[in-house]
């Protein structure tokens, strides 16, 4: 059924792109439809086109994962455009007739504003464009069965057609499709979520679905006095021990059991058995192939198959408490929780609430919006949050360990889980202090960055007034606000219905709406789909004027009729279109939510500081403007290089990394503007005579 | 196209951006006690605020909506100017 709906989705979405494409033979038509567009239908459409996959499934992702942490991305991905509405907005439009650097230009007239300019468009959407791409991939591989590279592959093909075909106009109204069909569809799921309540007791995820459902783990006394730890388990042995390290105190802050376990087996074909393991349907080769974790036993005269799992030690309670894991064999085989992986043997969903204030008992029923939150940050509610911890043993198998972790509703609703900010048990000051920076600096790069990027520039062309222009930019911050209000409600709703695929926090959306049947979630990852064809087409539609109107039309100015100017913009879009597809399939593994926070790092230091001085300081020069978008184009790509994450993915120790912290906008934003100030002085008329 | 701006127009910009200013720097107040707090008393932030809700959320709420109460409240002053007439819709390109 999901792919019935993609199918359906990408049918509307190059029937308009058709629809609209003879609007798209002149250069007004191609690049700014005209400047026709209502500012209602561009006011859905900016959201339909700033909210990404990111937002989407990243931070509803985040939130079930992080709790309060993922929703602080989506209040600085929405105070960004109390920016883009009080200061960009309107002079933007008054000033430019298609780019953004006409408007930097217009007071100066000078190719070299202009290239700089559109050098930073091109950088910044690159930037942009890779985790979309990757965010499509990502999303194929369980929502429709099949590859990555074919998400990608179909993806870059649909925008290419949708840019390349229709210019802005199809681009505006597939991003007003994609906008309208996000607001009601995360509308509906959050009043599925706030009419389900909370439960303690039943897992809703089990009805009625065929993937992955969650599990209530089991726990089991065990007696530590002894040379060998003994667990309660009938038959069962302890066969192995890992702890995790605390980085700080050197003590050991998790400790894991390897136990083995009997599972009452049954004969199948071929020498196989097969046995019940989590309630999932494991089959296993007898006798195991050489180096495999099980064997065969009759320990109480019946055949059962021996199996390792690990066991998660709560040493308060004296128990173990039963996790999942996954074991990637020396021959690159994966195992799922002691048995071979398969259609059947797969990781269960993971997340629930355990424990909610007792007035209410093992369930809520209904609730109502405010209720919802107030309880979930209730110091007595205890969520329980999907953690793992992965590591590699003496036979060369590496482990990952999924496990749930208690967490207090008051910690799980406050800052602190993903961005650790109050100083911890043996940190040392300096680490605190970076920590407390780093969250800083994404906030600031979040704020100033939403104005700065370039497929929310070029919307402001797209309308005929500058009051036009305002109000799309009101109904934008109205639909995004809302969307990232609902956010909240669709993150922890994934957690309180156990819907948490521990392995990746991106499905955590969709398998929400799956807890409620398979039309939602047909529903919800046909817009994922869509959402990342807007997002791309806006990304590649801003390259493709950066580039023909910015780049070329500068450096030829004189034999650039606009007819070429339209068919370059065309070349361009498929080119960057193509570029897209080729990084979106090689950086597969790269993770989508910071990529995103590091685009508006970037454009927030290369673009912004210029915008704004251009508007309110009288003494900006062309030279100031230049150098300033150059300094934040450097630095921020640079440093992002330099980075511990990037240090970390060129597989050298993060803590060598020359910059101690991920992200650069605290450092980069403020440069750009002491740029713009220190060459603007150096570059007046009547000239000192420093350089 | 507005070629020639007319004084009372150039009035009804400046005045625009004024407004603009002083809301945006209102809000980066508003939105910068968020962030300080969530750094240096994260604690707090796990403190009960209204309706039940924790500081946190009733922060992190009330920045969206009081963003798009800003919003509308711009929009109101901008269609109501002091002197001369409401810029019409230019028609484009």
């Amino acid at each position: 059924m999901a792919i019935a709906v993609f199918v359906v989705f990408v049918a509307l979405v190059l029937a308009v792109s058709t629809h609209t494409s003879r609007k798209a033979r002149s250069v007004g038509g191609y690049f700014v439809a005209n400047s026709s567009i209502h500012w209602g239908v561009n006011g859905i459409a900016f959201a339909g086109g700033y909210l990404s996959v990111a937002s989407f499934l990243g931070i509803c992702g985040l939130i079930a994962f992080f709790g309060y942490d993922g929703f602080l991305y989506s209040i600085g991905f929405l105070a960004g455009w109390i920016v883009a509405l009080f200061v960009i907005a309107e002079p933007m439009k008054r000033m430019g007739t298609f780019t953004f650097s006409d408007a930097l230009n217009r007071k100066f007239s000078r190719p070299g504003i202009q290239l700089a300019a559109g050098l930073s468009v091109l950088v910044v959407s690159l930037f942009y464009l890779v985790p979309q791409m990757v965010g499509a991939g990502v999303l194929v591989e369980p929502l429709l069965g099949i590859p990555h590279y074919w998400g990608v592959i179909i993806v870059g093909t649909v925008v290419i057609l949708i840019v390349a075909g229709g210019g802005m106009t199809s681009t505006t109204y597939v991003q007003f499709f994609n906008g309208g069909l996000l607001l009601t569809f995360a509308t509906i799921l959050t009043i599925a979520v706030l009419a389900r309540g909370v439960h303690t007791a039943d897992l809703p995820s089990e009805e009625g679905t065929q993937g992955l459902e969650s599990y209530r783990f089991e726990e089991t006394a065990i007696d530590l006095s002894g040379d060998i730890p003994q667990v309660a388990l009938p038959y069962a042995r302890v066969t192995g021990r890992h702890a995790v390290i605390d980085r700080h105190t050197g003590k050991e802050s998790l400790v894991f059991y390897r136990v083995e376990r009997p599972y009452p087996a049954v004969e199948g074909v071929d020498q196989t058995w097969s046995a019940i393991i989590m309630g999932r349907t494991v089959s296993f080769d007898s006798p195991p192939p050489d180096g495999y974790p099980w064997r065969f036993d009759q320990p109480y005269g019946r055949p059962v198959v021996m199996v390792n799992q690990w066991w998660l030690l709560d040493k308060d309670r004296g128990v173990l408490v039963e996790t999942q894991n996954r074991t990637i064999l020396p021959d690159g085989n994966s195992l799922v929780n002691g048995g071979p992986e398969s259609a059947s043997n797969r990781l269960r969903q993971m997340g629930y609430v355990s424990q909610i204030p007792e007035d209410y008992g093992e369930s809520t029923g209904s609730v109502g919006p405010v209720r919802l939150l107030s309880i979930l940050s209730d110091r007595s509610t205890v969520v329980q949050r999907p953690m793992h911890t992965a590591f590699t043993d003496e036979t060369g198998e590496q482990i990952t360990i999924y496990y749930e972790k208690p967490t207090s509703g008051d910690v799980f609703m406050r800052p602190g889980l993903m961005f650790p900010l109050e100083a911890r048990e043996g940190e040392p000051a300096f680490t605190t202090l970076l920590n407390r920076l780093n969250f800083i600096s994404l906030m600031l790069a979040l704020f100033f960055g939403t104005s700065a990027l370039p497929h929310i520039l070029i919307r402001y062309y797209t309308v005929p007034s500058a009051e036009a222009a305002r109000k799309s930019t009101i109904v934008a911050i109205a639909g995004i606000g809302l969307f990232y209000i609902l956010t909240m409600y669709l993150g922890v709703g994934a957690l309180a219905s156990g819907a948490i695929n521990p392995e990746t926090s991106n499905m955590s959306a969709p398998l929400l709406a799956r807890s409620f049947g398979e039309v939602l979630f047909a529903m919800i990852s046909g817009i994922a789909f869509t959402t990342v064809l807007a997002t791309v087409s806006g990304l590649i539609m801003a390259a493709s004027g950066a580039v023909a109107h910015d780049l070329m039309g500068n450096l030829m100015r004189r034999e650039f009729s606009d007819r070429s100017k339209v068919l370059t913009g065309r070349v361009v879009a498929i080119v960057v279109g193509v570029i897209g597809i080729v990084l979106g399939i090689a950086f597969r593994d790269m993770n989508v939510s910071f990529l995103v926070g590091w685009a508006f790092a970037v454009a927030a230091s290369a673009n912004l500081p210029s915008l704004l001085f251009m508007l309110f300081w009288k003494k900006t020069t062309a030279p100031g403007i230049i150098a300033s978008i150059l300094v934040g184009i450097i630095l921020s790509v640079g440093l992002i290089l330099l980075s511990p994450d990037m240090w970390a993915r060129y597989g050298l120790d993060p803590a060598g990394a020359p910059m101690p912290i991920n992200q650069p906008g605290i450092v980069s934003i403020p440069l750009s503007f002491i740029t713009l100030v220190l060459v603007s002085l150096a570059t007046q008329k009547k000239r000192p005579a420093s350089a | 196209m507005t070629q020639h701006v007319s004084a009372s127009e150039a009035a009804y910009e400046r005045r625009k951006t004024v407004i603009g200013v002083r809301m945006t720097v209102l809000y980066s107040i508003v939105y910068g006690g968020f962030v300080v707090l969530s750094v240096f008393r994260p604690a707090l932030m796990g403190a009960r605020a209204l309706f039940g809700l924790n500081l946190a959320v009733a922060y992190g709420l009330g920045l969206i909506l009081i963003a798009i109460l800003f919003a509308l409240v711009y929009n109101h002053l901008c269609r109501t100017p002091s002197a001369g007439g409401i810029p019409k819709d230019t028609p484009g390109t």
